[in-house]
């Protein structure tokens, strides 16, 4: 009998789900908070659903009632994937070790 | 056009790249590389979205347009957000992910051709229903997301709004969706999901905000794990590795930071969700304050004389630092007492910021190397051969009593034990108990000394004794 192209990925779903255990329990307390920024700009990878929401539409009807939720939704996750990023940037940049003191 | 089967493993390999991402925050060394991981891989999973849609219509210039619309407001909020505010900030990032997961459900719901869902009025069952559940999760999201935002920026009162039967609301409303998509699976009305959207909305308000301040760190994490479990729905409709997996991560990211936060305040996870936190604790407080017990005070001139005199200072931070700004003249200080060869290192509570790791980032932007500031269990047993614990805005995470009264609602709470050392210097403007309501027995110890002051002004003129 077939499976269920479904289950291929519930078993996608569950395997990451235990990986995902295993690697934030062995993230650093002190990086905790860009941890959390950083799972926000990945998690923006919804942004993929509204790009095809986007280019849905014919090139004789841009703007369908479903492209423009597409639209609205690739803004909004944009502003998550370079907020997100960056700000994990600006803090991972602040971490230093004793020894390379700049000033 | 790209072949569906090469835009799959595509999207494995950024999933994957999102794996290393937070792989990487095992360490901050590593952690700059794994967030360029993190990049990549979002990089890839856009570019074959393109590729894989091929026929590029006009709108492709308004897509890209909005990206840059949204890139550009994303990066000029990451470059001026202050430090203080990444409470807030991840929360509004939150509610943004959640809006989002809506709006891409609420579009393969009205145009179900385009990711090849069925057709509208008769899509797959199995996706009407993740759609649906990536809809209710996402919504929940966004409106919770927003309180907990309103609530930390200070808009609304971090105080529990509660009323009577409460919780049984909330549940009913939950029951409620679960019927409502099995009799939107049934009939495909447009205006049942709706309504499931509507209701999602309403409990994501109603579960945060019976929610006290004090718990704040708890709620964040959790939104977070929800905004996961919303992209994990919306990847299962799409079909999509790299949702699927990223969701994975993102949601069991957050639900260990929960559990986390929750341990390191003694509280039950649920006693957290049903909240009401932090409501009753003047009653508690008032006859504590009414039996005067001795205080030792003393001025700057004190503090400097002891920590000069010290061979190593232990130094407490709380989140009452980062609001009085007083990292940087904390840093200037212990500067001055480093070049008296005195060991300097930071004790960090869990939940001495206000989300996970806050008082880290607080103390990087000061430029305090993080190989200084040790976590909880790998400090608190050195407080005993320590000389000085320069305690400075915090107050309930030191607080002996959560080792001593099993009566305290702090009870059982682990607790820096800062008593042991052999004194203790405590920053603070008054003797009014902390975000739990209880009476700091640290104060009345032999011990301590009380510096009455703003932390910052006392800091400065701590650094000026030092010379």
């Amino acid at each position: 009998m077939e499976i269920d192209p479904f289950i291929f990925r519930l078993s996608i779903f569950i395997l990451s789900i235990f990986v995902g255990y295993y690697v934030v329990w062995s993230v650093t307390p002190s990086l905790h908070t860009p941890l959390m920024s950083v799972t926000n700009a990945i998690s923006s990878v919804i942004i993929v659903g509204a790009i095809i929401a986007a280019l849905a539409g014919s090139s004789k009807e841009i703007f369908s009632s479903s492209s423009i939720f597409g639209y609205v939704a690739i803004v909004l996750a944009a502003v998550n994937i370079f907020g997100g990023f960056l700000v994990t940037q600006r803090m991972l940049q602040m971490y230093k070790k004793k020894k390379d003191k700049k000033k | 056009m790209i072949s569906s089967n090469l835009s799959a493993i595509c999207y494995l390999i950024s999933g994957i790249l999102f794996i290393l991402a937070l792989r990487g925050l095992s360490s901050p060394d590593t952690s700059r590389q794994g967030n360029y991981f993190g990049m990549s891989g979002m990089l890839i999973a856009i570019i074959v979205t393109f590729l894989s849609i091929g026929s590029l219509s006009t709108s492709l210039i308004y897509v890209l347009v909005l990206l840059l619309l949204g890139g550009t407001i994303g990066a000029f909020i990451a470059f001026k957000i202050p430090m203080t505010a990444m409470p807030e900030l991840v929360a509004g990032f939150h509610s943004l992910v959640g809006l989002a997961a809506v709006f891409v459900a609420i579009a393969a719901f009205l145009n179900p051709e385009v990711f090849n869902l069925g057709i509208s009025g008769k899509i797959k069952l199995a996706s009407l229903i993740e759609m649906s559940i990536g809809a209710a999760v996402g919504a929940i999201t966004f409106s919770g997301s927003i309180i907990a935002f309103l609530k930390l920026r200070g808009i609304m009162s971090g105080a529990p709004i509660t009323f009577l039967g409460q919780h049984y609301i909330n549940l009913l409303l939950g029951l409620g969706i679960f019927i409502l998509i099995f009799y939107l699976c049934k009939t495909q009305s447009a205006n049942i999901f709706w309504l499931v959207i509507a209701i999602s909305f309403l409990i994501g308000v109603l579960l945060i905000i019976p929610i006290g301040g004090a718990d704040m760190p708890v709620v964040i994490s959790m939104l977070n794990s929800y905004s996961g479990w919303a992209a994990a729905g919306i990847g299962f409709t799409l079909e999509n590795t790299a949702l699927i997996i990223t969701g994975a991560l993102v949601g069991s990211s957050g639900a260990i930071l929960s559990y986390i936060m929750c341990k390191a305040m003694n509280r039950s996870f649920f006693s957290v969700i049903l909240g009401g936190f932090g409501a009753d604790g003047s009653s508690a407080n008032s006859n504590a304050q009414t039996d005067k017990k001795p205080v030792k005070s003393g001025n700057a001139e004190d503090a400097a004389f002891l920590m000069k005199n010290a061979s190593s200072v232990i130094i407490v931070p709380g989140y009452g630092m980062a609001v009085a700004q007083a990292q940087h003249a904390l840093r200037e200080m212990v500067d001055k007492l480093k070049k008296n060869d005195i060991k300097i290192s930071y004790a960090i509570h869990p939940v001495a910021g206000r989300m996970p790791g806050h008082m880290n980032v607080l103390l990087a932007e000061a430029n305090v190397p993080y190989d200084e500031v040790f976590e909880l269990e790998d400090i608190n047993n050195d407080f005993a051969n320590a000389d000085v614990a320069f305690v400075i805005g915090a107050n309930d995470v030191t607080n002996p009593i959560a080792k001593t009264d099993p009566k305290s609602p702090i009870f059982g709470m682990p607790v820096l034990d800062v008593e042991k050392c052999k004194s203790v210097l405590f920053v603070k403007r008054s003797l009014s108990p902390g975000y739990a309501g209880v009476d700091n027995e640290l104060f009345y110890r032999d011990n301590t000394l009380m510096l009455f002051a703003d932390a910052k002004k006392m800091t400065e003129d701590i650094v000026k004794n030092l010379d």
